[in-house]
């Protein structure tokens, strides 16, 4: 409520900036829009200067802060979600509030108490984000993990981004089976995909990182032992055949090193996984006989599994859990347990589960002034006390929600 | 009122010289009847009488024999159900009625029914003319005396009226004090009553008519006198939501108001437990109500009854609610609330929620399918062969 207080001043003086701009010739448009961002970041309440996550703490609760225009081409070339993208390109800026509770203090707490015991724990560190009160839709789970995944990226972690594991289980257009294990199915579109995302994401650390292993493709083609990680990666996107064994060969050595760079200038590795649950449930892909493909009978899916086993170290998962997109799963489910189910819950057991739940006040204050400083609130009732009371009813502070509402069209 | 009819056609008769006078003394045992084929004797009388007569009218034994009928009958629906016949009202015989001839049937109007025939048979006007064959009137060859009556005595009215303040003029200046007769809470009669009141047809014009001249008495300054005459013509309204029930407000054991009420709209059903100095969360049969209404629609119905008296986020609401669809669930959370919220507000409120339409149940219902048709009205798709 303070921030409320606070804002008229603030924001009549915005107001009277950006008239002054509009009323001042045609000509000089382009420079004064660029310069509009400077004033107005200066004098909002719901913008902070911090734009690095590890700098934010405590009291840049519910602000938002910009993800510059490099980061999200590199950081998330494919990662986030369509309804956001849709918002960056009409803003033309990408703003992230830094939410409550914030996911990225969760780790550094973590990271803080274990020191450098990261390396030396036999297990990586496990986050799950859920869903809290009532298994809400839209309460900012995948938000708050691209929040993390820039926070891992601007550490220099290595950043595995799984954008959504349900896609992988559900209308694969393509299914051969594995020539490296015959009861095995690949899926080499979306691994090549994949491969392709993940090469422009961790562009710096592919001629860094040598094989350990030498892995033979066919006959002719195999990649040396000792050859960069760069190597083996283009392999997977020319190669379309073979791109699903080729994630598998990364995801392994990247485990491997991980564990073991702890003295070197070595990596963190952060395995993003969005609607973990999938890698436990049911699919819809059917074999040529009519009868339906398990999970761990997906290439994709079995190596996946493999980064959440307690076996390595040296990083963090972090992992949502969903709802939406899942397949066979009641819509009212959104507990860890009810989600995973009892064989996913006990391979993930030892998780530190995160609750992600709707807009607090504040939150709600903050994200309203932005949509106002956006122009994006366009009705002269939006403006009002009683606007924003009914605005905050049918969105029950949902943030998917107050999003759709406020995008009317 | 039969025998003076029957007195009546037959002195016209005898003044026409088409049947001889006896007919005078024999009018008691006049039926409708007998009336009509003496009647058309006459091409030309018979239209003139029938002009002068108005609508199709019963005679006095007729009605008087539907009476006797009426409680000869409903002496014996007592007896079949085992009821006193003395004490025996019209609502026993609603009841009796509707229990022993079960209908389906969907208009009202069209199931079994046993009223009195004062109900059932429309009044009729008194014969207007004397045994001399002529009118008791004088504006009877009008064909609508009583309504040109009234128009007549409405412009003296006037006339008097507009006479008396050229006097007033006359005599000095003119007292400013003058009050005009009060209107509100009261409307003119409608066209249908007016008819009623009169025992005539009368057209739309004719109805207009009366109400400009009605405005203009009106509008002269001192009609006060006559306030009478006006108010005859005038209905009062009711005030629309003292008629509605509202529950005193409970508490609980923190002191906290609350109240309950029901609502239903189609076939869905609901309870809500409105509580004061909340937070504003609702709950739907255990549910967050943005989980249970995905629709932007149905939350939209729900905010209405707290956006409109500007009370967002001042309850707390728990809600139970089945059957039906979704927006009819949504409705009748809707109506529901709204009566919740009576408990809490002033009369003026209240009055301007009824207005709003908030507290009137929506009377919908699906119509049921037909036979030989693929739906309510839809027919089946109609190929040659």
């Amino acid at each position: 409520m303070t921030l409320h207080r606070l804002f008229p001043l603030r924001l009549r003086q915005t107001v009277t900036q950006v008239r002054l701009l509009h009323g001042s010739g045609c000509g000089h448009q382009l420079e004064e829009v660029a310069m509009e961002p400077e004033l107005r970041k200066e004098t909002s309440v719901f913008r902070t200067q911090v734009n690095d996550p590890a700098c934010q703490s405590e009291r840049h609760l519910g602000q938002y802060y910009t993800l510059p225009t490099s980061h999200l081409h590199t950081i998330f070339p494919h990662g986030l979600p369509a309804r956001y993208q849709q918002q960056v390109k009409t803003f033309n800026e990408g703003c992230v509030m830094v939410r409550q509770p914030p996911a990225v203090r969760y780790l550094l707490c973590i990271l803080h108490q274990e020191g450098n015991d990261l390396y030396v724990s036999k297990r990586p560190v496990l986050l799950t984000l859920t869903g809290w009160v009532d298994g809400l839709k839209g309460s900012g789970k995948t938000m708050s993990l691209c929040h993390t995944i820039h926070y891992c990226s601007t550490q220099g972690w290595l950043v595995l981004h799984i954008p959504d594991a349900h896609l992988w289980v559900k209308n694969c257009k393509e299914l051969l089976p594995s020539s490296y294990h015959t009861s095995r199915f690949d899926q080499p579109i979306e691994a090549s995909n994949w491969l392709r995302n993940f090469r422009t994401t961790n562009e710096r650390f592919l001629s860094k990182i040598k094989l350990r292993q030498r892995y033979t493709w066919t006959k002719r083609e195999s990649t040396e032992k000792g050859s960069p990680l760069g190597e083996l990666v283009d392999m997977g996107v020319s190669r379309v055949k073979s791109s699903s064994d080729v994630v598998g060969a990364v995801l392994k050595e990247l485990r491997l090193q991980a564990a073991e760079t702890e003295e070197s200038e070595g990596f963190r590795l952060a395995v993003a996984i969005d609607g973990v649950n999938s890698l436990w449930g049911r699919t819809t892909i059917k074999k040529e006989d009519k009868s339906p493909v398990a999970p761990e009978e997906l290439t994709l899916i079995h190596n996946l599994r493999k980064m959440i086993d307690n076996n390595w170290c040296g990083g963090a998962v972090i992992a949502t859990l969903s709802q939406t997109g899942s397949l066979y799963s009641p819509s009212s489910a959104y507990l860890p347990k009810e989600l995973l189910g009892e064989e996913g819950f006990d391979s993930m057991d030892p998780f530190i589960p995160v609750p992600v739940s709707n807009y607090s006040e504040k939150e709600f204050e903050s994200c309203y002034l932005y949509y106002l400083d956006r122009h994006w609130l366009q009705h002269p009732h939006s403006k009002t006390d009683e606007g924003k009371k009914e605005i905050i009813f049918l969105s029950n502070r949902n943030p998917s929600v107050l999003e759709r509402l406020c995008a009317f069209l | 009122m039969a025998a003076s009819t029957g007195r009546t056609v037959g002195s016209i008769l005898l003044k026409c010289g088409t049947r001889c006078g006896s007919l005078n003394k024999t009018s008691y045992n006049f039926t409708r009847q007998v009336l009509s084929r003496q009647l058309c004797v006459s091409s030309a009388l018979h239209r003139k009488n029938l002009a002068a007569a108005g609508p199709e009218k019963f005679s006095e034994e007729f009605i008087k024999k539907q009476v006797e009928e009426y409680n000869i009958g409903k002496r014996h629906l007592a007896n079949i159900m085992g009821e006193d016949p003395e004490t025996f009202t019209q609502q026993d015989i609603d009841r009796s009625i509707a229990y022993l001839f079960p209908s389906g049937l969907f208009d009202k109007r069209a199931r079994p029914l046993m009223k009195h025939p004062d109900e059932i048979f429309p009044k009729q006007q008194a014969v207007q003319w004397g045994a001399d064959g002529r009118p008791f009137h004088f504006l009877f060859y009008t064909g609508k005396q009583s309504y040109y009556s009234l128009m007549h005595d409405t412009v003296a009215k006037v006339l008097a009226a507009e006479k008396q303040q050229v006097l007033l003029l006359s005599e000095g200046p003119v007292p400013q004090d003058t009050k005009p007769i009060s209107l509100v809470g009261s409307r003119w009669l409608l066209k249908e009553e007016l008819e009623e009141l009169l025992v005539e047809t009368i057209s739309d014009h004719d109805y207009a008519r009366f109400i400009q001249l009605m405005e203009r008495l009106l509008s002269l300054p001192n009609c006060l006198s006559e306030k009478d005459f006006v108010q005859r013509y005038r209905k009062q309204l009711e005030i629309q939501s003292s008629k509605q029930q509202v529950a005193p407000l409970q508490y609980d054991e923190n002191g906290v108001a609350y109240s309950t009420a029901d609502g239903r709209r189609k076939t869905a059903t609901c309870t809500v437990l409105l509580r004061d100095c909340g937070s504003g969360s609702i709950s739907i049969n255990g549910r967050d109500y943005l989980h249970y209404f995905p629709v932007l629609q149905d939350r939209e119905q729900l905010m209405f009854p707290f956006h409109f008296l500007d009370m967002l986020g001042r309850f707390d609401g728990q809600c139970t609610v089945g059957g039906g669809g979704r927006s009819s669930q949504a409705g009748a959370l809707r109506l529901a609330i709204s009566r919740a919220m009576l408990s809490f507000l002033s009369e003026g409120q209240v009055e301007s929620m009824r207005q709003a339409g908030l507290l009137t149940p929506d009377p919908r219902v699906k119509e049921r399918k037909k036979p030989g048709q693929e739906g309510a009205r839809r027919k089946f798709t109609w190929k040659k062969r």
